[in-house]
């Protein structure tokens, strides 16, 4: 299968020329032509934002959404047919900022879901303002003097709640963050890709160049099933580390859930049984 | 002179949250409905776990009981508090029944020494048991019906058999009392149903092919959710609490989106929280019912007690311009067949429908004769795609066929940015209009051919229409049977937006036109107006957390009179 199946090529792209987010459409495109998952049975589930406009350029399902609400239908479209492959993309300020909570519950939950996230550290469609992964001294016009809060680390968040896959890419390095996304989605449970990725326009710090320089892959030896080791090297604020983390196979949402233990039709296939209802009334009252 | 149902009994229980009323409450219920009356039952409870001062009302009669009373014939005091919280709801004629450990006889009250037979029982957790036998007794019954509702009540053999002795030590205790409520027993079996309005609602979304429902606790709207939880076996219910409503919204949407048939339930501050998931589903057409369950606001206001305060942000929550339903049921009946009907309708228009209920309606234990199982199974309108499916097809209708993802070979895109036909972001200005104006052509059918007409009771030919939406329906309907009066006739809404079409008719046939509303503003009165230009001449209002009695409304219906 060619990316081409799943990349559009007739479409007015509303990105910067340079922009990570072309890059990341090229990989993800390329990723599920190797993965030869039909299209049909695949939906992209993003919020908004400029990297939340991914669906709009693959041909395939997609559930563009509101700023910061990808996971949630996502987890319920899972929920409701467990056969789609799916997968929620929005950038860091949608995942992290808005969606926060979302994500934590959402890891906690442990749907079979893939969750990339285009990390820019900064808010591109608004016009760059900070985001929670912004570095602390990062200033934008309304950041005048700095960005003073902590940043936000999605990475140690995940692995302190035994996310099931966690890990992180970087757009410049196009072969390994193929490897890891086709690992992330033929994982079975909720899987975390946090994607690096510059912001040429509103983003004058952490450019190409800067990524190159501060990011390594994770060392040969790594152990992804060892949770504090994941957790220290996921900390290291120095050198970001790129590679799969943390993994481990637990039991996953929509498989756990009592409409599925007798009937593992999809929810649109099924009926309602009138004399059951009559049994549930009989019973209740 | 008022036609008062001739036999029944209003009975009344107080005592602190943890004692167990409503279990009280229900076996007793369950026990005169044995019998073959007619019953119903009001919750009244303060928003705290133990303590405090909660009470029950059950009235019991040989005709259909629907609506609250101030008139109580017998009101059993379960703690020292309930006198005092109870008294300017007890008249001349209430029976005050009470342990003489903590009540004396100066202060009227008939004993029935609780503490002491309980302990004879075997602990204070039979005292139920022990009220249930002496009322049965006041009302000239043996125990047999309250035996069968205490095996239908608890499992357990050894359980079941000490209740029984309990209620025997209370009917014993009750000799000097035999029938002094007396109320016809039928020993023939009954099986009316005996649900409280939380159950029909999880019961008439089940009919309407709920399989989804995701939600964050909330009073009044938490029992919906825990009863589709435990139909979700039988029935194949996804159920999933949410860890907030944002994400309950979100999870719904996405689910019809799938092809499931998903429901919200949710109360003012909760649904506050959707107003933007509401506006998603509006410009994504997707079908979504919403269960707003209401309670007295501002803010977390008053958790436990009731209010229709809720109907304008359910109007107008949600940004933009989309169409929406709202219905509000005021009968069990009603609530099971718009929760029904909701699923029908935001699936036949792709638009939200509101389900607007309150407290009083949830709380409230309902005897029904029977509710109707649908003739055939609700199914969804979607179709398998082709190919080249266009999610946004234009129409006439405003309606494009619904796809789903993994059924058919087209995508099925949808999207909260403006779009084109594909479902693809656009800022073309031509097509902005054609897609606003398919969206708002969509609201006709809410109120023409989906729509839920409003139902007249009384005389044709009226002068004045008394209005009523939601649960204050049957108790002014209870209130106009007693009266009869010739030239008064209520007008009942369950289709509260957008008005049914026939609406207009009735309301210019009257002369005088009062609405009549649980809260503080009349905000259906307003509504009423805005979009019919009608004159509403007065409004009753009540907004103290508690719903309407009948006498209440039979007041205001005499004060009616005097001016005409
Ligand atoms: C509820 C809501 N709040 C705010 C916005 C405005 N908004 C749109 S995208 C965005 C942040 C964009 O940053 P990010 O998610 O990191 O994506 P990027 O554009 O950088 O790819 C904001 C604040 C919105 N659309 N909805």
């Amino acid at each position: 299968m060619s990316e081409h199946v799943w990349v559009k090529n007739d479409c007015d792209i509303a990105w910067c020329p340079g922009c990570g987010n072309h890059g990341i459409l090229n990989i993800l495109g390329k990723t599920l032509a190797a993965l030869q998952l039909p299209p049909q049975t695949t939906v992209l589930v993003s919020g908004i934002g400029q990297a939340a406009k991914i669906p709009q350029y693959c041909n395939t399902h997609f559930f563009n959404g509101l700023h910061g609400r990808a996971l949630p239908p996502a987890t319920a479209i899972k929920a409701s047919n467990p056969g789609l492959t799916v997968i929620a993309e929005s950038g860091d300020g949608d995942m992290y900022g808005e969606g926060g909570n979302h994500f934590l519950h959402c890891i906690r939950r442990n749907p079979n879901i893939t969750n990339i996230v285009h990390n820019n550290m900064v808010y591109g469609l608004t016009k760059g303002q900070a985001s929670p992964t912004s570095q602390q001294g990062f200033t934008t016009p309304l950041q005048i003097d700095g960005v003073v809060a902590e940043p936000f680390n999605p990475l140690t968040v995940a692995i302190a709640l035994k996310a099931s896959f966690v890990a992180r890419a970087y757009v410049g390095n196009p072969e390994q963050t193929q490897a890891i996304l086709q690992a992330a989605i033929k994982h079975k449970g909720y899987a975390l890709v946090d994607i690096l990725q510059p912001c040429v326009t509103f983003n004058k710090h952490n450019t190409y160049q800067w990524f190159k320089e501060h990011t390594q892959s994770l060392p040969e030896d790594h152990d992804p099933t060892d949770q504090l080791q994941a957790f220290a090297r996921a900390g290291e604020a120095e050198q970001l580390y790129l590679g799969i983390f943390y993994r481990q196979e637990k039991p996953v949402f929509e498989e756990q859930l009592v409409a599925y233990q007798a009937d593992k039709r999809p929810l649109f296939q099924r009926q309602l049984d009138p004399d059951k209802l009559a049994a549930s009334m009989q019973a209740m009252g | 002179m008022t036609n008062r149902p001739s036999l029944q009994v209003n009975l009344m229980f107080g005592g602190e949250a943890g004692q167990g009323l409503q279990t009280l409450g229900l076996v007793l219920a369950r026990a005169l409905r044995g019998g073959g009356l007619h019953v119903f039952a009001v919750n009244e409870f303060m928003s705290r776990i133990r303590g405090g001062s909660n009470s029950l009302v059950l009235r019991a009669a040989d005709s259909p009981v629907r609506s609250p009373s101030d008139r109580i014939d017998c009101c059993v005091l379960l703690d020292s508090d309930a006198l005092p919280r109870l008294a300017d709801r007890l008249g001349e004629e209430s029976l005050l029944v009470g342990d003489p450990a903590l009540f004396s006889s100066e202060q009227g009250v008939t004993p029935l020494p609780l503490k002491e037979l309980s302990k004879q029982a075997g602990g204070a957790v039979f005292g139920n048991s022990i009220v249930c036998g002496f009322i049965l007794r006041m009302l000239g019954w043996e125990l047999a019906p309250l035996n069968t509702a205490l095996a239908h009540t608890f499992s357990d053999a050894q359980i079941q058999e000490k209740n029984r002795r309990a209620a025997q030590l209370g009917w014993e205790y009750a000799e000097n009392l035999a029938g002094r409520f007396p109320l016809p027993l039928d020993q023939q079996a009954h099986n009316r149903l005996l649900l409280d309005g939380s159950q029909v609602v999880a019961l008439g979304a089940v009919a309407g092919g709920c399989n989804f429902i995701s939600s964050y606790p909330m009073s009044p709207a938490t029992g919906v959710l825990i009863h589709l939880a435990r139909l979700a076996a039988d029935h194949g219910i996804v159920v999933e609490q949410a860890e907030d409503e944002i994400s309950a919204v979100n999870m719904g949407i996405g689910a019809w989106y799938a092809g499931a048939r998903a429901l919200v339930s949710t109360s003012g501050g909760g649904f506050d929280l959707m107003g933007e998931g509401l506006s998603l589903a509006g410009i994504m057409e997707l079908p979504l019912v919403i269960h707003i369950a209401q309670r007295p606001g501002p803010g977390t206001g008053l958790p436990t007690r009731t209010e229709q305060g809720d109907l304008e942000i359910a109007r107008y929550s949600g940004h933009g311009e989309y169409p929406r339903a709202i219905l509000a049921p005021g009968s069990p009946e009603e609530a099971y067949d718009c929760a029904r009907h909701a699923f029908t309708m935001a699936d036949a228009s792709q638009s939200p429908v509101l389900l607007l209920t309150d407290q009083y309606l949830l709380d409230s234990l309902y005897d029904i004769e029977t509710l109707p199982l649908p003739h055939e199974p609700p199914k969804s309108e979607i179709v398998a795609t082709e190919a080249n499916y266009e999610r946004y097809a234009a129409s006439a209708t405003g309606l494009s066929p619904r796809g789903v993802p993994g059924l058919g070979q087209g995508f099925v895109c949808v999207d909260s940015d403006e779009h084109d036909a594909q479902g693809r972001i656009t800022e073309d200005f031509d097509t902005r209009v054609a897609m606003v104006d398919k969206r708002m052509a969509k609201g006709r059918l809410l109120e023409t051919s989906l729509a839920l007409p409003p139902r007249l009771y009384g005389p044709q030919l009226y002068h004045t229409l008394l209005i009523s939406w939601g649960s204050t329906g049957p108790t002014i309907e209870e209130a106009l049977k007693q009266l009869a009066l010739p030239e008064v006739a209520l007008l009942h809404c369950t289709q509260v937006y957008p008005l049914p079409q026939e609406m207009a008719a009735y309301l210019e046939r009257a002369k005088r036109i009062i609405v009549v509303e649980n809260n503080a503003t009349g905000q259906f009165a307003r509504l009423l107006r805005a979009e019919t230009g009608c004159t509403i001449d007065d409004q009753w209002l009540k907004y103290n957390g508690l719903a309407f009695s009948v006498e209440e409304i039979i007041a205001s219906l005499r004060k009616e009179g005097g001016n005409e």
